[in-house]
């Protein structure tokens, strides 16, 4: 059962990634506009004039 | 009309015959290639003439600004492309963002704060119109943002308890060794006690605000139940016990945050309706003040004075036209597509919007009196009456939660003092009961049906909007339906046939220059191929052109120069070649191609159908008669259908408002329930509990149906939950809910309850 003592902190810290990704991202208010960003992407990028 | 508008801007040595606004090229002698862009290329002409915005700019320090403001018209990538160059353009600009979802905008730049007058305008040049905004508060409130959060730190903690729990749950002291299984509870422990700090805060809150005032509602047991739970595993840890349950109390609260996540939300969308209305009377208004004009805030107007009206720009205040003819667009107000003409001594409204030519407008009632804010104060007064009524539900709640406390109290103070056991078993018996009782089945009954019933209608084009609209939907025994735009398709389409094939070729070429709604439904009637011609537009009145050295002229009987009325009220355009009168085109505003069937099966389902039409009585009679209504009301205000629906619901009915019109928005809030076509205004839609797309009808008979249909399943839901209840309870007060069979039992009564629930699917399109 020694196995548990590095699997149960990988899954751990596996799962606090994912959390603090969301929260980084819900800090920076990638979830203000849903709609937007949605058509955003269709767009080409900006040429540089 | 848009992509005209937005393709280009003017410039100041356009080559002869170019678009003023947009470039494309236009007959000789006209400035602009369609009304659209004349009207574009008229608000801006007028709002660059107002320095308002730069009052509206924040300082944000080291002669910094920033500036948001609302944005109409938005409706696609290429719209947020447009705005964030035409910004990103300006000296100085930092930051540009466009937000699609609540229609604003927000810009920074370096310099004067005089420069959003500029920055403004290079955006209302698109063809964009800004208004100042009441609030300008980040739209996803701080209380959506805490809920997520709490659902994303829960939902981590479930998912990694849920690993260990299965390890302990699958096994037993013999298999697994007492050290790791004490080892699993205290990394349980570590995770969870955080957990239910952070996570369950927003019932903890609620819980304790609540007793303040001596009252309860469902988020006490709740709470009660999570922090014993919590505290009580805490100890056997310790102890090195057996009764661990973090998991349950975490799973609980990731469950229950994601429905009051849900709750939130649906709240949050129907709050900004009126805002947005209203945010048509936020600008400035021209006010003459003897031989100068001056700014003034159009809350500020008052009656008797004289405000000018430019190309384009909303109408600032209720008043009477004192001079200047131009066309108006009241769509607003009246639901009716085509513009109308005002002239001296004409009725004008606030928030419709002047179309062709300038006015001077004598105020007669203060824009806080205009009939647009009496329509947003009726839906206000109607929406806080709708809010009790979901209160309701909490009442329910009132009297559920003692039962659970009591029973909860009981169970431990039973096996405690009468079963002399020891005390921790009589707390996890008495958790035990809190939390099966905690209504998980009951608590899906309703979210899973209406997700899978919202689901079947999205794929028919019917948006529900509010959370409860099914509920509401399938209790109604009324429905009052508006007439333009609604029972019809609000737009003309030709009527008259057996046309001259050459007379109708010149007609259609003609008005496939125009963007008079008359002229496209002219254009779209015709399937030829077209004739080059060269049209000239007179706003109000017609079109001409010359085909082979001779004259044409299509449009209104003056136009044409027809003496006498018309013998009909049909709405007509005339097409004269060479001063003679040869083709007279009738429109209609049609019915929706399945509008009979639509009421008929509305009838049979036993509902009362109604029609409260704005229109003159002749014409909603007829649409009455083709769509097979029996009852009808004509030249009904705004106030009048609100009259009407409280008459309804005070002899009984429970009634379902369908329309589309600013004038029906007021009437909508006052129903139980509302739908809306995809094609209303805005401010109708935002109202509405359901929006359906398309030209059919029978959008609004599916929704019944499954509506109906739904409630049966939450019924049935509910009584599946209550018999589990009725089981279970008594087992968990007798102690008899081992942990393992409480997890059976409550994942197998929801499971239930789910599967029950997707029979909504099975169900077959009448």
């Amino acid at each position: 059962m020694d196995i548990l003592l590095y699997l149960i902190p990988i899954a751990l810290s596996l799962g606090l990634v994912g959390l603090v990704g969301f929260m980084w991202a819900l800090k920076n208010d990638q979830f203000d506009d849903m709609e937007g960003n949605a058509h955003r992407i269709l767009l080409d990028d900006e040429e540089e004039e | 009309m848009e992509s005209a508008a937005i393709s280009a801007q003017p410039t100041p040595d356009r080559p002869l015959g170019a678009c003023l606004h947009c470039g494309a090229a236009v007959p000789h002698g006209t400035d602009f290639c369609c009304s659209g862009c004349e009207a574009a290329y008229g608000a801006n002409e007028a709002i660059s003439a107002q320095f308002g915005f730069a009052a509206l700019a924040h300082d944000l320090g080291e002669n910094e600004h920033s500036l948001t403001l609302g944005v109409e018209g938005i409706h696609c990538a290429s719209c947020i492309r447009f705005i964030e160059n035409a910004l990103a353009g300006g000296e100085g600009v930092s930051e540009a963002r466009v937000n699609m979802s609540t229609e604003r905008m927000t810009v920074r730049w370096q310099g004067p704060k005089e420069r959003a007058d500029a920055l403004a305008t290079s955006v209302t040049k698109l063809g964009y119109k800004l208004h100042p905004l009441t609030d300008e508060a980040a739209p996803q409130t701080d209380q959506e943002k805490r809920l997520l959060r709490a659902i994303a730190v829960s939902g981590f903690a479930t998912a990694n308890m849920m690993l260990l729990s299965m390890g302990l749950w699958a096994s037993t002291t013999e298999t697994m060794g007492m050290a790791t299984r004490e080892l699993m509870h205290w990394i349980s422990a570590l995770i969870a006690m955080p957990t239910v700090i952070y996570a369950g805060q927003p019932f903890f809150n609620s819980a304790l605000g609540i007793l303040k005032e001596r009252r309860t509602n469902m988020d006490v047991p709740i709470s009660l139940a999570v922090v014993l739970a919590t505290a009580m595993s805490l100890f056997e840890t310790m102890n090195k016990g057996e009764h661990v349950y973090f998991d349950s109390a975490v799973m609980l609260l990731f469950f229950l945050l994601i429905g009051r996540y849900l709750d939130a939300r649906a709240k949050g969308k129907a709050r900004s309706s009126a805002v947005q209305l209203l945010a048509r009377l936020q600008g400035f208004a021209t006010v003459e003040e003897g031989e100068k004009t001056v700014q003034v805030p159009m809350r500020d107007l008052r009656e008797g004075m004289t405000v000018r009206v430019a190309m384009g720009e909303n109408i600032p205040a209720d008043g009477v036209v004192v001079s200047g003819t131009s066309s108006a667009d009241l769509s607003l107000i009246t639901g009716e597509t085509v513009p109308e003409t005002v002239s001296e001594g004409s009725e004008v409204f606030a928030g419709t919007l002047n179309v062709s030519a300038p006015i001077r407008v004598q105020v007669s009632k203060a824009s806080e009196k205009s009939l647009l804010s009496e329509i947003v104060k009726l839906m206000e007064v109607a929406e806080q009456g709708q809010s009790q009524y979901v209160r309701l539900a909490d009442a329910a709640a009132r009297l559920y939660t003692p039962v659970i406390h009591s029973m909860g109290a009981l169970t431990f103070l039973g096996w405690w003092l009468v079963m002399q056991a020891p005390w921790q078993v009589s707390l996890l018996n008495a958790v035990t009961v809190l939390i099966i009782t905690c209504p998980c089945a009951l608590g899906l009954a309703v979210p899973v049906v209406q997700v899978l019933a919202s689901g079947r209608l999205m794929k028919r084009g019917i948006l529900l909007k509010s959370g409860d609209a099914l509920e509401k939907m399938a209790r109604i025994n009324a429905v009052v339906f508006d007439k333009t735009g609604t029972l019809t398709l609000g737009r003309p389409t030709l009527v008259s046939t057996r046309h001259d094939p050459k007379y109708m070729a010149l007609a259609a070429s003609m008005a496939s220059h125009s963007k008079h709604p008359l002229s496209v439904a002219l254009a779209d009637a015709f399937g030829g191929s077209l004739i080059d011609l060269n049209v000239r537009e007179s706003q109000g009145q017609g079109l001409s052109a010359e085909h082979d050295g001779i004259e044409l002229r299509l449009g209104s009987r003056k136009w044409c120069e027809i003496e006498g009325e018309a013998d009909d009220a049909a709405l007509e355009i005339w097409l004269s070649v060479d001063g003679v009168a040869k083709e007279r085109f009738e429109f209609a505003d049609k019915l929706r191609p399945d509008a009979t069937e639509a009421v008929a099966s509305l009838k049979e389902a036993g509902l009362h159908v109604e029609l409260l039409s704005g229109d003159r009585k002749a014409v909603a009679e007829t649409v009455a008669v083709d769509a097979g209504i029996d009852a009808f009301s004509a030249e009904v205000t705004p106030v009048e259908k609100c009259d009407r629906l409280k008459s309804l619901q005070a002899t009984g009915h429970s009634v379902m408002m369908a329309g589309d019109g600013l004038n029906d928005a007021a009437a909508m809030a006052f129903a139980d329930v509302s739908i809306s076509p995809a094609s209303a205004v805005d401010i109708t839609q935002n109202t509405a509990d359901v929006v359906f797309q398309g030209d059919e009808l029978k959008p609004v008979a599916t929704t019944y149906n499954t509506a109906r249909k739904a409630m049966s399943l939450v019924k049935q839901n509910f009584a599946l939950a209550v018999v589990y209840n009725v089981v279970a309870i008594p087992l968990a007060i007798m102690g008899h809910v081992t942990p393992l069979v409480a997890a059976i039992a409550m994942s197998g009564s929801s499971l239930v309850v789910i599967l029950n629930s997707f029979r909504l699917n099975l169900m077959r399109d009448k």
